[in-house]
């Protein structure tokens, strides 16, 4: 969780490189743009919000904030959903917005060139490709590359009001 | 540096003068108009030309000064002050609001409206005084000068010296412009300014002096006022340069400026013996005098902007999060040994308090501030339609955020109109209906669970239920004739829904009260209809106050904490089973002392889990939400304390029943509960529950609640 020092000098050197923060849901390897994530911490204190999907686990207080929770273990129909002190949150910005999602767990910061990203194929129900934005593959793993943006605004995670009328 | 950067606070100011004006036409005497009155309304329509002049607003200057003259009249007692006379000054007043706003978005004014409003005020004064009103063609005429000046005889040669040498000028004049003191960079932009004023002759001098002869017809106070926003007043002279002296025939120009000091005969008689103390304060004079004042730093109101002040109420905000978090803390700890820790803890919490209350009030105006602008309009409207309407206001003091009072003047606007115009009946039919004659329209603002309800009230003949269905028909609404009242009314929210008989220029053309739902909506508000046919219409706007500090209670409900807002609290009850009564299925009432409350077990509508389900273990507390009572059923008390109302919407969405957030002391978010939301939602879910009659209900409440619309 400390590892989240911004590697700078890699960036600088390696403009195209792209950096993510990689976090587990279950046993699978998640990443996100590492410019999107404000920070990490604990889960604790969450307000259940009544008549929300499952998914959403509440409201928290970030520093006089009010940050909605979203657990995508859930969203994404894992079997073990537990809630411990490995359970993290990690808060994003996204659309002018910020959300604390929860994960298993945070393991690392990684460096993609753009010949280790992959698009993603057609995938099933549960994740639409339309949240992803490729995957990364690295030696022996393999990263699923989400664009937070588009998942977290989208009209199923149920965040954001329609502005259509 | 350019002029146009000045132009928003001239926009400001010449705003701020004509509310000035309108209030004091309205309130004046006609008997016996009071020669402060008439003088602050003359000195209102001075500045602005004033400032329309210096800053080349032609039209507006041409305006004002004819309305300057009139008033000038006015005030010496030449002209007597009739209702229609004040009509018409009104409707200048109007018409110079409107130039305002064309100048302000860098249009042209609309000619043919200028060229009428001068003939009106043309006609005016020769049927009144029986004299043409001087052309506005060229300089702001003697009487314009503000008052303070001091009428001197004119001495051209005078040296250099701040002495007010106040002359009249007719057409173009020369002057002497001499800058004392100025570095090069503010001179070329001094030099350049007074080329857009008039034609620079000749310039020369140093840094010490430097003179420059202007050609222009321009006064000498404008000048200044000009000058003043680059550099400081001493540092500028003026004086007219020698080949002008001859020019200085004063006529009966200089009259006015002699009368503020000395009162005339002419002007005593109008004003009588107020008029000595109608000389004018320098705080209250012309135009360039307050920029002069500003510039001294001596000024009681500075603007800020609203962003600012919001960063400092959210800084605040956070402070007494702190402090509470910190109070609870500290509270576990030993008062004996701890003693002084306690007591300084204890000043911080009042003095946060204190901070709080003070930081909150900058953005809070009254709603006198909205109120005000209705007499006018109530008394012209009533008028146009031969209607006899008393307008009285209620909670006037109601403070409610600023951005929120300038966005409901619209939609309130808009209700007041329709009161006047389909709501109240003409004198004679409203006697046939044994009303009296005078038809009444309230206005109230007051503050209600964190809500701010504004009422138009009127006592006119109510909405009438068959035309409204009739004309839904038409219009293709699905409509039946079985829908509840509140159901009906909310039909003329519908675009293009109008029942008025006739389009009329007040309204009717169906236009409006879908925008007035929307504009109100767009603010997290909603508006009530309340009719009765007879007996008058009430709407109700209820605006949230979304920033503020609320009084809240707080309940236990299973393992969670809500808060109500402690103003729809009524008092709370142990229920005994024979007063609840079971109603048409899974419905349960209260009885309170003689009144059956639908109650809402705050469990059910919120799935609260391990909460307490026998309705007499819990505990009623009996709210008021929209008009409405309610028995909310809750597990327990926790107790009242103030909360900062944070938004949820600003990183989540509306929630059903849930109006905001806030946070408690230890930290952790409790949602305050919205009572009429909550109702709704409660009956939504039972309509759910219920298997034969369709979950739709349900469903269509929630896409409502989705919809921003």
């Amino acid at each position: 969780m400390t590892s989240l020092s911004r590697h700078e000098d890699y960036a600088a050197s390696e403009a195209q490189n792209r950096e993510f923060l990689v976090f587990s849901l279950g046993e699978e390897e998640y990443a996100i743009d590492i410019l999107k994530v404000q920070e990490i911490r604990g889960y604790e204190n969450v307000t259940r919000i009544a008549n929300a999907p499952e998914f959403i686990k509440g409201v928290t207080n970030l520093r006089g904030i009010i940050v909605p929770i979203v657990d995508l273990r859930i969203k994404f129909h894992l079997d073990k959903v537990e809630y411990g002190g490995q359970t993290v949150v990690i808060v994003v910005n996204v659309a002018d917005r910020v959300v604390g999602i929860v994960v298993d767990g945070v393991s690392d910061v990684m460096t993609l060139t753009p010949e280790q990203i992959k698009p993603a194929p057609e995938f099933g129900v549960t994740l639409s490709s339309d949240f992803l934005s490729g995957l990364g593959s690295l030696e022996d793993r393999m990263l699923v590359l989400v664009d937070i943006d588009k998942l977290l605004t989208s009209e199923e995670m149920a965040l954001v009001e329609r502005t259509s009328a | 540096m350019d002029i146009t950067d000045f132009y928003d606070t001239f926009f400001e100011e010449a705003e701020e003068l004509l509310a000035d004006m309108e209030r004091h036409l309205l309130e004046i005497d006609l008997e016996e108009p009071d020669a402060e009155q008439l003088n602050a309304i003359f000195r209102a329509a001075h500045s602005i030309k004033g400032g329309a002049g210096t800053f080349g607003f032609d039209v507006l200057q041409k305006t004002t000064h004819l309305f300057e003259n009139l008033l000038d009249h006015t005030r010496r007692g030449e002209l007597s002050l009739r209702r229609d006379i004040v009509d018409t000054f009104l409707e200048t007043k109007d018409m110079l609001h409107d130039q305002l706003d064309a100048y302000r978005n860098e249009e042209e004014p609309d000619q043919e409206a200028f060229t009428r409003i001068c003939q009106t005020l043309q006609q005016l004064a020769r049927e009144e005084i029986g004299q043409e009103l001087e052309a506005a063609g060229g300089t702001p005429g003697g009487a314009g000068e503000p008052p303070t000046e001091a009428p001197q005889p004119a001495q051209p040669r005078e040296s250099f010296s701040d002495s007010d040498t106040a002359h009249p000028q007719m057409g173009e004049q020369v002057l002497a412009v001499a800058l004392l003191n100025v570095g090069e960079k503010d001179r070329g932009l001094l030099v350049e300014e007074l080329g857009q004023l008039g034609t620079v002759q000749d310039q020369h001098g140093d840094e010490n002096c430097y003179e420059v002869t202007l050609l222009t017809n321009v006064s000498r106070d404008d000048i200044e006022a000009v000058m003043c926003f680059i550099v400081e007043p001493e540092q500028l002279q003026i004086r007219p340069a020698e080949q002008e002296s001859s020019s200085w025939d004063t006529q009966a120009q200089e009259a006015p400026e002699k009368d503020a000091l000395t009162p005339s005969p002419v002007q005593q008689k109008a004003t009588g013996p107020t008029a000595q103390t109608s000389t004018v304060s320098p705080g209250e004079s012309g135009k360039p005098k307050t920029k002069k004042a500003k510039a001294g730093g001596e000024s009681s109101s500075i603007r800020v902007s609203v962003d600012k002040v919001d960063q400092i109420i959210n800084l605040v905000g956070e402070l007494i999060i702190t402090q509470s978090m910190l109070d609870q803390t500290v509270s576990e700890l030993d008062g004996v040994t701890h003693s002084g820790l306690l007591n300084s803890m204890s000043l911080l919490q009042r003095n946060a308090r204190d901070l709080q209350e003070a930081v909150m009030s900058v953005r809070m105006v009254p709603m006198d501030y909205v109120f005000s602008r209705y007499p006018r309009l109530v008394r012209d409207l009533a008028g146009k339609l031969d209607k006899d309407v008393e307008l009285v206001t209620e909670g006037e003091s109601t403070e409610l955020d600023k951005s929120l009072t300038e966005r409901i003047i619209d939609p309130l606007t808009h209700l007041v109109r329709n009161s006047l115009d389909h709501g109240i009946e003409d004198p004679d039919t409203r006697e046939a209906a044994g009303k009296p004659r005078t038809g009444r329209l309230t206005l109230s603002a007051q503050h209600q669970g964190g809500n701010i309800l504004i009422e138009v009230i009127d006592d006119g003949a109510g909405l009438d239920r068959d035309r409204l269905l009739a004309k839904a028909r038409e219009s293709g609404l699905p409509v039946s004739n079985t829908m509840s009242d509140d159901d009906v009314w909310q039909l003329i929210f519908a675009p293009g829904f109008s029942t008025a008989k006739e389009v009329s220029d007040v309204s009717g053309r169906g236009v409006g009260m879908d925008v007035v739902k929307r504009n109100i909506q767009g603010m997290g508000g909603h508006v009530e209809i309340m009719s009765r046919k007879g007996q008058g219409t009430t709407t109700r706007i209820v605006l949230p106050l979304t920033l503020a500090i609320l009084d809240g209670m707080s309940i236990k409900v299973g393992g969670e904490v809500f808060i109500l807002p402690l103003s729809t609290v009524l008092e709370s009850l142990q229920p005994s089973r024979e007063d609840l009564y079971a109603m048409a299925g899974d419905d349960v009432v209260l009885k309170v002392r003689d009144e059956y409350l639908p109650v809402v077990a705050v469990h059910a509508a919120l799935d609260v889990e391990g909460a307490k389900t026998e309705l007499n273990e819990t505990i009623a507390v009996i709210v008021q939400g929209e008009g409405r009572r309610y028995a909310l059923l809750v597990d327990d008390l926790i107790g009242q304390q103030q909360v900062v109302v944070k938004n949820l919407e600003t990183n989540y969405r509306k929630v059903p029943g849930v109006s905001a957030a806030t946070i408690l002391g230890d930290g952790s978010v409790a949602l305050i509960l919205d009572i009429a939301d909550l109702h709704r939602l409660s009956r939504a879910k039972k309509e759910a529950r219920r298997p034969q009659r369709a979950s739709t209900d349900y469903e269509s409440f929630f896409r409502k609640e989705g919809e921003p619309s």
